[in-house]
């Protein structure tokens, strides 16, 4: 990646342009579908596309005022993938469905949130504060799906759902962001001491097994949602989420090994121990097996149909609304990459993965350029968890690993992952806005940050880290690495 | 740190990478493959309403498309559908394609590499597209006769080849299905349909499962005519040899007790010749056969016959492969899958394929339905011709085992498939199911001195009477019909 640009620029004005495009490019999906149904440019047409570019020209403004520095190409992107994901799921609404339009909903709410998030956060650095409310959010976010009462029981074999009224919301979608704002605040106040102990083993230095805590923990919540909430996915993206984190904490390989060791360990035991896992794996290595592809729960169909479908697709596709995406089980959620690949083509479903591929590069980006150690930590692990979600859907779906439920981040349909990741968006957005802004040598109001006014560089020979302490200030052991 | 947000960075490319190969992969690499997967409905449902090429039989058409509808300007009709269900299979929208509609798909659609030129004439005319036509083998006349000789209600099959050539004459099961029913544009009903059908036992649905090819069955004393072969192939027996003759054989450490059939003439002698053993069918001379020359021995023989093989690529329609146990067996096992019980099973198209092979001097054809693909202006695009399948017994045990199964149906139980004045080979086997029910077998051939025509029948699940009945007897119609008597 190029060294981030010394000059501070706002780059609004490119936002705008590239904003226009992006809206183009959703509605034009929009008007192309509607074509193939008959009924282009009706009043339903106007009338969802302009909600869509307002909405997303009212973001453009608040970033405006805002966070006047934030990333230029993120909003962009991202108005884009949403904008084609609500054309295809209008696309595969069959005669009576209203998929679409649920997700335009969903969109606005998910925006609107994103938007209020920037508008009263003003600095991502105050989330440091919530470091153990997050985790304790976490938690509950975790829990409430198997509690009797609010959790929407078992749906397609996972428990992960929660009922409102007559909603369901995923709340393992939104523990993603929270469990990130944990990790980050937690490994910013204590990676000094993580990474001072330890043993060395050859060119490794491992961890002392005390430092281990975060760790375990982190690889207990991953089991615990495979265990009880029968997520695979889930438990993939917020190990990884770790994973990630601790290595950019600590710069040391020897957790990155340790982490892979334990998931490894814990996918081999949950492989043999839970059949939901054995399953995913058999209809993965053997989806072109009879049994495997006629049986009812956990077969293969589902990818086998999909592959199907994106070998149809070819290099061009078949062309939006030309195709049969609606023979793929799930077309408008976890297959919708299958739907792209299909209508859009090789060409199209690389345009779509290539601007996931900029959008957490840009999120990478914000990481590098922001200088407070907990930002770079939730940058380097939102964006991580970003192309890390993209990775296990689209290698599920390509079958080049066992398909796993997760969503792909604002094309599928799906209100809960629409919202985590709009506000996901709503973050990095802050964080590059600190990352470009010009360097701001003033403190924050008092209060506003945590530790502001104290001055203590923390010193390597510190056993415990006040958690208040000033985390930008680097330690003699991190300028050694 | 930022290092560390660097090569994390450079980690999630690397994912990335992966998944574009993935992509590339299935959209264009392996894309052909995907497309040609017998489960791809994309493929039938985009040309599922062209004008797809007709399967003929005898001249006449008995799967075809006809002009359907506005929507779908071409319906796949089959004209006598249950007589053929079992060797065209069906062509559905929703379940994929069964027999020659599977097997044949390339050519009928008009998309096979030889039809190349064809579709570019059509591109540049602004004709329908077309496909080609596949003639069959089948005799019509033998076909409705083999399919008659099955009572309605009971499971059988019946194949009828030409052992020079492994042309397939006829090749019939019961219970058979009408394949228009799943072929309906009517999503629907097409579903009820397939639901009812399936759950129908015996019904010749996929061919590799159920029918002429699919069903495996315990072959019972038709199973002894590998035993001879084997038994003359070793060197250790020939012609004259005297076998012994036990009413029943003790196993060592066990209670079993292995008899003779009581009901024959086979307790009248202590020791038998071959021909007095086939003629009777006897079960302790090929038991003791099998004893001396071990499991391995017979095992060999029955691949060279084609068990545990398939049978080449000219017949088209799945089949499932018949076996011969191979993990070790005990005294008893051995004595009792030597004569076909226990773990022995065994198609009729096996069976057929092992008789054929007896009667054309040991050399086992590969069995063929199909006669000529041809193209809309009846060019024809192919016309397989005969070929070798294997080599199952050298022609002078060939030559040995006809004349003793001349002997069978000339002195022996198989004699109701007699045809005056033409010398008919056969035998015969009654596979006990346990349950007081049996699969009754006849398999023969004639004329035996130039065999023209090799006949399997089998009847499952009957008594010995009734087995008796639609076994030898209808042999003789077939033979009759075929050689014209």
């Amino acid at each position: 990646m190029t060294p981030i640009d010394p000059v501070a620029r706002p780059r609004r004005n490119v936002e705008l342009v590239l904003l226009v495009l992006a809206l183009a490019v959703g509605i034009g999906a929009q008007a192309l579908v509607g074509v193939d149904r008959q009924k282009a440019f009706d009043s339903d047409f106007w009338f969802q596309s302009g909600l869509l570019a307002l909405a997303a020209l009212a973001f453009h403004v608040v970033l405006r005022i805002r966070a006047k520095y934030a990333d230029p190409v993120i909003l962009p992107l991202v108005v884009a993938l949403n904008g084609l994901g609500l054309a295809m799921i209008h696309r595969l609404d069959r005669v009576g469905e209203d998929t679409g339009n649920n997700q335009l909903r969903w969109t606005l709410v998910a925006m609107a949130v994103a938007i209020a998030v920037i508008w009263f956060l003003k600095d991502h650095r105050i989330l440091r504060r919530f470091t153990y409310i997050s985790l304790a959010v976490s938690a509950v976010l975790l829990i409430l799906p198997l509690v009797p009462g609010i959790s929407a029981g078992e749906v397609l074999g996972a428990s992960v759902w929660i009922k409102i009224g007559s909603m369901t919301f995923q709340p393992g979608e939104i523990a993603k962001i929270t469990l990130a704002i944990f990790f980050a605040g937690y490994l910013s106040s204590n990676r000094d001491l993580i990474l001072l102990a330890g043993r060395k083993v050859g060119p490794v230095q491992f961890p002392r097994f005390k430092d281990m805590g975060p760790m375990i923990t982190a690889w207990l919540v991953s089991i615990g949602v495979l265990v009880f909430q029968r997520d695979l996915g889930t438990s993939i993206l917020f190990f990884g989420l770790f994973l990630v984190m601790i290595y950019v904490a600590t710069s040391r390989i020897s957790w990155v090994i340790i982490g892979l060791v334990l998931m490894v360990v814990g996918g081999f035991v949950a492989a043999q121990v839970f059949s939901h896992v054995a399953l995913r794996i058999d209809g993965w290595v053997n989806a072109f097996t009879p049994e495997v592809y006629g049986r009812e729960f956990g077969g293969s169909l589902q990818i086998v149909e999909g592959l199907f479908g994106m070998a149809n697709g070819g290099l061009v596709g078949t062309g939006l609304g030309q195709g049969r995406p609606n023979l793929v089980p799930f077309a408008n959620s976890d297959m919708i990459i299958a739907s792209f690949g299909e209508e859009l083509g090789l060409i199209g479903v690389f345009a779509i993965v290539l601007m996931y591929l900029l959008l957490f590069t840009r999120g990478f980006r914000a990481a590098l350029g922001t200088r407070d150690a907990f930002g770079k930590l939730l940058a380097t692990g939102l964006s991580f968890a970003i192309a890390l979600q993209c990775f296990v859907v689209i290698g599920g779906v390509t079958r080049l690993i066992p398909l796993t439920g997760l969503t792909t981040p604002f094309l599928a349909a799906g209100g809960s992952s629409l919202l985590a990741n709009w506000i996901i968006v709503g973050l990095l957005l802050m964080i590059s806005h600190t990352a470009r802004g010009p360097v701001d040598t003033t403190p924050l109001p008092p209060g506003q940050e945590p530790g502001a006014g104290r001055k203590f560089p923390a010193t390597p020979s510190k056993p415990a880290p006040d958690p208040r302490t000033n985390p930008d200030a680097p330690t003699e052991a991190v300028k050694q690495l | 740190m930022n290092q560390a947000i660097r090569n994390s960075w450079i980690a999630a490319i690397a994912m990335f990478v992966l998944i574009f190969g993935a992509l590339s992969y299935v959209q264009v690499v392996g894309a052909d493959e995907l497309k040609a997967n017998a489960w791809n409905r994309r493929a039938i449902l985009q040309n599922y309403c062209n004008d797809r090429g007709a399967i003929i039989v005898g001249g006449t058409p008995v799967a075809e498309s006809v002009p359907g509808s506005e929507s779908c300007k071409f319906q796949r009709t089959y004209s006598q559908p249950e007589l053929y269900a079992g060797i065209t299979g069906y062509f559905s929208k929703n379940y994929g394609l069964t027999g020659l509609e599977k097997s044949m798909n390339d050519v009928l659609a008009g998309s096979s590499d030889q039809q190349f030129l064809d579709r570019v004439g059509q591109l540049f005319l602004g004709n329908q597209p077309k496909g080609a036509s596949v003639e069959l083998t089948l005799d019509p006349k033998i076909q409705k006769l083999a399919y008659d000789l099955i009572p309605d209600g009971q499971r059988g099959s019946i194949v009828v080849t030409n052992p020079k050539t492994g042309a397939v004459l006829a090749m019939v099961s019961k219970p058979s299905y009408d394949p228009n029913l799943i072929a309906t544009q009517d999503a629907a009903a097409e579903q009820a349909n397939y639901n009812k059908l399936n759950a129908v036992p015996g019904i010749n649905l996929n061919q590799n499962v159920s029918g002429p090819t699919g069903a495996l069955l315990a072959p019972g004393s038709v199973f002894k005519l590998v035993d001879t072969a084997a038994a003359l192939g070793s060197g250790k027996y020939n012609k004259d040899s005297v076998l012994p003759n036990p009413a029943e054989m003790s196993f060592p450490g066990i209670d079993y007790k292995l008899p003779n059939y009581a009901g024959g003439n086979c307790y009248t002698r202590t020791t038998a010749s071959f021909a007095f053993a086939l003629q009777q069918s006897c079960n302790t001379p090929f038991a003791s056969i099998a004893q001396d020359l071990g499991q391995k021995a017979i095992a060999e023989q029955a691949g060279k016959f084609g068990f545990g093989q398939d049978f080449g690529d000219q017949l088209k329609l799945d089949s499932a492969p018949s076996f011969f146990p191979t993990e070790p067996l005990d005294a008893a096992g051995l004595a009792q899958s030597s004569i076909g019980q226990r773990d022995v099973r065994a198609t009729p198209l096996q069976i057929n394929t092992m008789t054929a092979a007896i009667a054309n001097d040991g050399v086992q054809m590969q069995p063929n339905l199909i006669k000529a693909v041809r193209a809309p202006d009846l060019r024809a695009i192919s016309e397989p011709k005969p070929q070798p399948l294997r080599t199952a017994t050298s022609p002078e045990v060939a030559r040995q085992i006809n004349e003793w199964m001349v002997s069978v149906v000339d002195d022996g139980i198989a004699s109701r498939a007699a045809v005056p004045g033409v010398q008919v080979a056969g035998k015969t086997g009654t596979a006990e199911l346990g349950n007081g029910l049996n699969n009754s077998w006849f398999t023969g051939f004639a004329p035996a001195n130039d065999p023209q025509v090799a006949v399997t029948i089998v009847m499952e699940g009957v008594d010995i009477t009734t087995g008796a009945n639609l076994t030898s007897p209808n042999a003789k119609k077939i033979f009759e019909a075929v050689l014209n008597k």
